[in-house]
């Protein structure tokens, strides 16, 4: 049997150097402190250009099949949209999408919605707001000042609307949307595209038949607050809460607690909250 | 021995003589929670075929340059790279399973029998041997997974690979599905079954009693 060994060393030099080297190399006794540096130094660079080269090499395609799952949960939220038997399934190309200004919930038009990054804004300083601890629910301390939103128009008046919303839930950041209807008092959906919740607990969130009892539910309360949420355990039908609470997951309670801050913070005065004010006075 | 029986040996005893999973009982965690469809089964299937081949052949070129007392470390390093890598491929190429298999993709680096066969085979073992090792522990732990996660798939959800095999209740026809295979210990139930049925087979599978249990003893005292 030959000896399979070929190692390192061949980098550079010219011929008589480098395989002097290499013999110096070979000499050295396996357990000396010289060779566990260098056989380490060897395989740590090995191993630094195969990982780096695939992150770099397979990005870009990553980055496509991210936006796509993105779009994806959108179409998933349309699914539940009240379309009426017979009529054709909403699709994502029937949506327009538009930039909204969050502090006064008007439409920024200047700004083109396809080359919208509302992530890459969050954490420039230009772009974004801090957002003072007190109505900091979601704890994302800064947002951007502006977000993309998507539209379902009939006859200019707006039948649905999607938002983008983010929150911290029990391990991670969860990133989702939210559909409500054209008048922003009825839930139509909620689907989380990206989260790194416990699985089989708070990964749950992607259940579709959890994500079902989201539609029909009541947004505002009866002060004109965000009633909406996530209880703790089941639902109990009749009480006022049914009218816009969700069952909680079993054994994710914090995951709950985390949609329910991440949907208050977003629907309410600090987040979009102007902007439904502005939906809800022109359905009346 | 000869070189061809060894290598022989070396393939297709990970199979069912030395599989990891019966009869080494390693890598469980994986089996239990990604054997819940067959399409998962198969990508981790894969997936660890892939890292444990090619993490032995590694290892197996570099070994005696490897000084003893970082040989774990660097083997560490090198199967952690390769995880990476295969991570880094099913997240480009199959998006959607590689969200299903979340973190256990990445744990494939904590996974018992690709360590165990670094260190107790390519350590010692000539490159072509070590890569003969590699793929047959890694298709002696694949079979066992495809096997559990056709099972789970199949009277779990009445599909096999998401098409319909058993018209299920719900969507109007006469199976009703095993709720218990959607869950993590119907994975265990399966292996111990799997287990029982290999050792009855292969009776010298059959370890040795650890400590012999009395027989029960009346002790006359009434409590």
């Amino acid at each position: 049997m030959p000896d399979d060994d070929q190692h390192g060393g061949q980098h550079g030099g010219d011929r008589a150097g480098a395989s002097s080297l290499l013999r110096r190399f070979r000499a050295l006794p396996n357990d000396s402190p010289a060779k566990a540096v260098i056989v380490t130094l060897l395989v740590c660079i090995f191993a630094s250009v195969l990982v780096a080269g695939s992150a770099v090499l397979l990005r870009p395609k990553q980055i496509a099949n991210k936006q796509f799952a993105q779009m994806q949960q959108i179409s998933v939220i349309l699914e539940n949209a009240p379309g009426g038997a017979g009529r054709r399934a909403i699709d994502i190309a029937d949506l327009d999408a538009r930039v909204v200004e969050l502090a006064t919930g008007n439409y920024a038009e200047a700004k083109d919605p396809a080359a919208f990054d509302q992530r890459g804004m969050d954490n420039d300083p230009a772009q974004s707001i801090n957002i003072p601890p007190g109505e900091d629910l979601a704890q994302i301390r800064t947002r951007a000042k502006y977000a993309a939103v998507h539209l379902l128009l009939r006859d200019g008046r707006p039948q649905l609307v999607v938002l983008p919303v983010y929150g911290r839930g029990f391990g991670s950041t969860l990133y989702g949307y939210v559909g409500l209807s054209g008048d922003a008092r009825t839930v139509i959906g909620l689907a989380f595209y990206e989260h790194g919740e416990t699985p089989g607990l708070g990964a749950l969130i992607d259940d579709p038949a959890w994500r079902r009892l989201w539609a029909g539910k009541a947004v505002w309360d009866a002060d004109g607050e965000v009633g909406l949420g996530v209880a703790r355990g089941p639902v109990v039908p009749g009480t006022p809460e049914a009218r816009h609470q969700v069952d909680g997951l079993t054994g994710a309670t914090w995951t709950g607690q985390g949609v329910t801050n991440l949907l208050r913070y977003w629907l309410g005065g600090h987040g979009f909250g102007p902007y439904l004010k502005k939906l809800r006075r022109a359905a009346r | 021995m000869s070189t061809a029986m060894s290598m022989r040996r070396a393939f297709i005893d990970p199979l069912i003589n030395e599989n990891p999973i019966t009869l080494q009982i390693l890598g469980l965690c994986s089996a239990l929670a990604v054997t819940k469809t067959l399409a998962t089964a198969l990508i981790m299937a894969a997936a660890v075929t892939v890292v444990i081949t090619l993490s032995n052949a590694t290892i197996s070129l570099i070994r005696n340059h490897m000084p003893r007392h970082v040989r774990l470390i660097l083997q560490i390093t090198i199967i952690a790279s390769l995880v990476i890598v295969v991570d880094q491929i099913l997240k480009a190429y199959a998006y959607g399973l590689s969200r299903e298999l979340s973190v256990f993709v990445g744990l494939i680096v904590t996974n018992c029998i690709i360590m165990g066969r670094a260190e107790a085979f390519a350590m010692k073992n000539n490159v072509r041997l070590s890569v003969l090792d590699g793929l047959g522990n890694g298709l002696g732990y694949s079979w066992i997974l495809i096997l559990v996660g056709s099972v789970r798939e199949l009277f779990g959800s009445g599909t096999l690979l998401g098409a319909e095999v058993f018209r299920t209740v719900s969507a109007g026809g006469w199976y009703h599905p095993a709720a218990l295979m959607l869950l993590p210990p119907s994975a265990f139930f399966l292996i111990g079954f799997l287990i029982w049925a290999l050792r009855s087979w292969r009776v010298e599978q059959v370890e040795p009693e650890e400590f012999a249990v009395l027989p029960a003893v009346e002790t006359g005292e009434a409590r």
